[in-house]
């Protein structure tokens, strides 16, 4: 008992629960699921070309995490809930669990292993970890996708809900620890890591 | 997800075929609803129809009376952003500001925003729990159940849930009309005709038919939406549904108000527009408080809130109040 580790361990168990739920929820008659149809799709990820076959029900999530072996990309809630798999389609900021990954064939998306330049961290990852901007990590990637494009929102002069006056043009020197908040509310911290995750956004905002 | 096929629509008389021809058919746009919905096993459509490559339906334009004309695959951030609507209608733009989060403003559409199904929890919990407007005839739950976020004007006892979008609202407050697509050609619904009550088919959120498509809206120039306010109560600060919300706007004359425009959300199953308190508002001094409260209740005469919602028919008039008051510092 003392040499199982930590992996088998849980393989173990897991296997075991999920025979204990199969059993207990199977349903009087399960009708048999119709084939699911395939389609083979080309999306440019990180700037590289890559043509993959995938079921029509599968989310760009699954996508970017199973056929094409990006994993940085998190799957939170899969509801659309928690920010965790955010990416960015075409410079823009997106969640990646609630699209289809056929439906985003032909465009161009960027996840958190394409934002570094080489070995040199985006100046938002670097404040991440200079300000403590996460403790288990989970949600990270979607808080570092989310926070990159709100620097170019902003820049771009797109007001928030914590905009005072929507009618007058949104200056970047407006950008106010409140309106980060607001900007960054569709993603959720488990850890509760919101004022270091500001605090960086705000550094990163004053040196980007 | 239950396995299904999509294809990408070719032109609006090819979709609106394949729509009436077959129930097992659904369009997505942005998905943010839909593909929850079909998570959850609420939907479970046979076949998308993927219609965000139809040309002309992503556009925001001014329209011959000085009104707005905004396609239906427009994304809520790009209207949100827009200085035309920020200017003109700013209710507009914070409505679409004081929705989900940017990542799905950016993905969601304004056809699909008005489409977005309920956020009572019973229709969206497929565990064996009624739901008249998931599952007709089967009962409904919230009645006597967890009715803390339903409605408290229009509901019936086959539903009591309310709609979740805040710029149908805004759209609401404006008169805006929706224009749709059919077989039969383009027809223009006034918005206030496009929601119906639950009654006892809870089911139909709107009067729309199989084969009918969304297409566009007109927002007519209204004076009133120049000097307009959303204000948005919720149980968190951001990103989260509306216990109550207000689109309120004014057209003033010194600090006396000509005209009054007031719709609400959070409070019954379709925007819910208060022309009685409209009316009352005539002639009343933005200062007044004694009459501006008194105008306002003229609207709650018909409050019918459930048994743990009262609280909402004082925070609603309290919130009309509140916004008033906001239009009137903007004055």
């Amino acid at each position: 008992m003392t040499d199982v580790d930590r992996r088998t361990f849980l393989e173990v168990t897991g296997v075991g629960l999920a025979y204990a739920t199969v059993v207990t929820a199977l349903p009087a008659a399960a009708s048999p699921a119709p084939p699911a149809t395939k389609t083979t799709v080309q999306l440019t990820v990180n700037g590289k070309m890559r043509t993959i076959t995938v079921e029509d029900r599968t989310t760009l999530l699954d996508a970017l995490r199973n056929q094409i072996g990006l994993t940085g990309t998190k799957k939170g809630c899969d509801r659309g809930e928690c920010g965790a798999c955010t990416v960015h389609i075409d410079g823009r900021r997106i969640l990646s669990c609630m699209t289809l990954a056929v439906m985003r064939a032909g465009s161009s998306i960027t996840t958190i292993e394409g934002i570094a330049r080489g070995a040199v961290l985006h100046p938002v990852q670097k404040a991440f970890v200079d300000h403590d901007g996460f403790q288990c990590g989970f949600c990270t990637s979607g808080q570092i996708m989310s926070s990159v494009a709100l620097l170019k929102e902003a820049r771009a002069g797109w007001p928030s809900a914590a905009t005072e006056n929507v009618s007058a043009p949104f200056s970047y020197d407006q950008l106010s620890a409140a309106e980060i908040r607001e900007r960054l509310s569709g993603n959720l911290c488990r850890c509760a890591c919101y004022p270091n995750i500001v605090d960086a956004v705000a550094v990163a905002a004053r040196e980007g | 997800m239950h396995p299904f096929t999509l294809s990408t629509a070719k032109d609006l008389d090819a979709a609106a075929a394949a729509l009436a021809r077959d129930s097992g058919v659904m369009l997505i746009a942005g998905g943010t609803d839909l593909m929850g919905l079909m998570k959850d096993h609420v939907v479970e459509p046979a076949h998308l129809l993927d219609i965000n490559h139809l040309p002309g339906l992503n556009l925001i334009e001014p329209t011959s009376d000085g009104g707005l004309r905004i396609g239906a695959l427009t994304r809520m951030s790009d209207v949100a952003m827009d200085m035309g609507v920020r200017q003109q209608a700013p209710m507009i733009s914070e409505a679409l500001l004081f929705s989900a989060s940017t990542q799905l403003r950016n993905m969601a559409s304004m056809g699909g925003n008005l489409m977005q199904r309920t956020r009572c929890a019973y229709f969206r919990d497929v565990d064996g729990t009624p739901c008249n407007k998931r599952s007709p005839g089967s009962g409904c739950s919230a009645r006597h159940g967890i009715n803390r976020n339903h409605a408290i004007f229009g509901w019936s006892d086959a539903c009591v849930a309310t709609h979740p979008s805040d710029v149908a609202v805004a759209l609401s407050a404006l008169d805006c009309v929706v224009r749709v697509h059919s077989r039969q050609g383009v027809r223009a619904i006034p918005i206030g005709d496009f929601y119906r009550l639950p009654g006892t088919t809870p089911d139909k959120d709107n009067i729309l038919g199989r084969g009918d498509i969304i297409i566009g809206l007109e927002i007519p120039f209204r004076r009133e939406a120049g000097r307009s306010h959303y204000l948005k109560v919720r149980d968190r600060r951001s990103y989260e549904f509306a216990l109550v919300s207000v689109a309120a706007g004014l057209d003033l004359d010194g600090r006396t108000i000509r005209s009054a425009r007031l719709a609400m959300g959070g409070v019954a199953h379709k925007p819910w527009r208060l022309t009685a308190a409209e009316q009352a508002l005539a002639g009343v001094d933005l200062d007044d408080t004694a009459r501006l409260r008194e105008a306002i209740a003229h609207s709650f005469t018909d409050a019918r809130p459930l048994e743990q919602n009262v609280f909402k028919a004082e925070l609603a008039q309290r919130a009309v109040f509140r916004a008033l008051q906001t239009v009137g510092e903007r004055a």
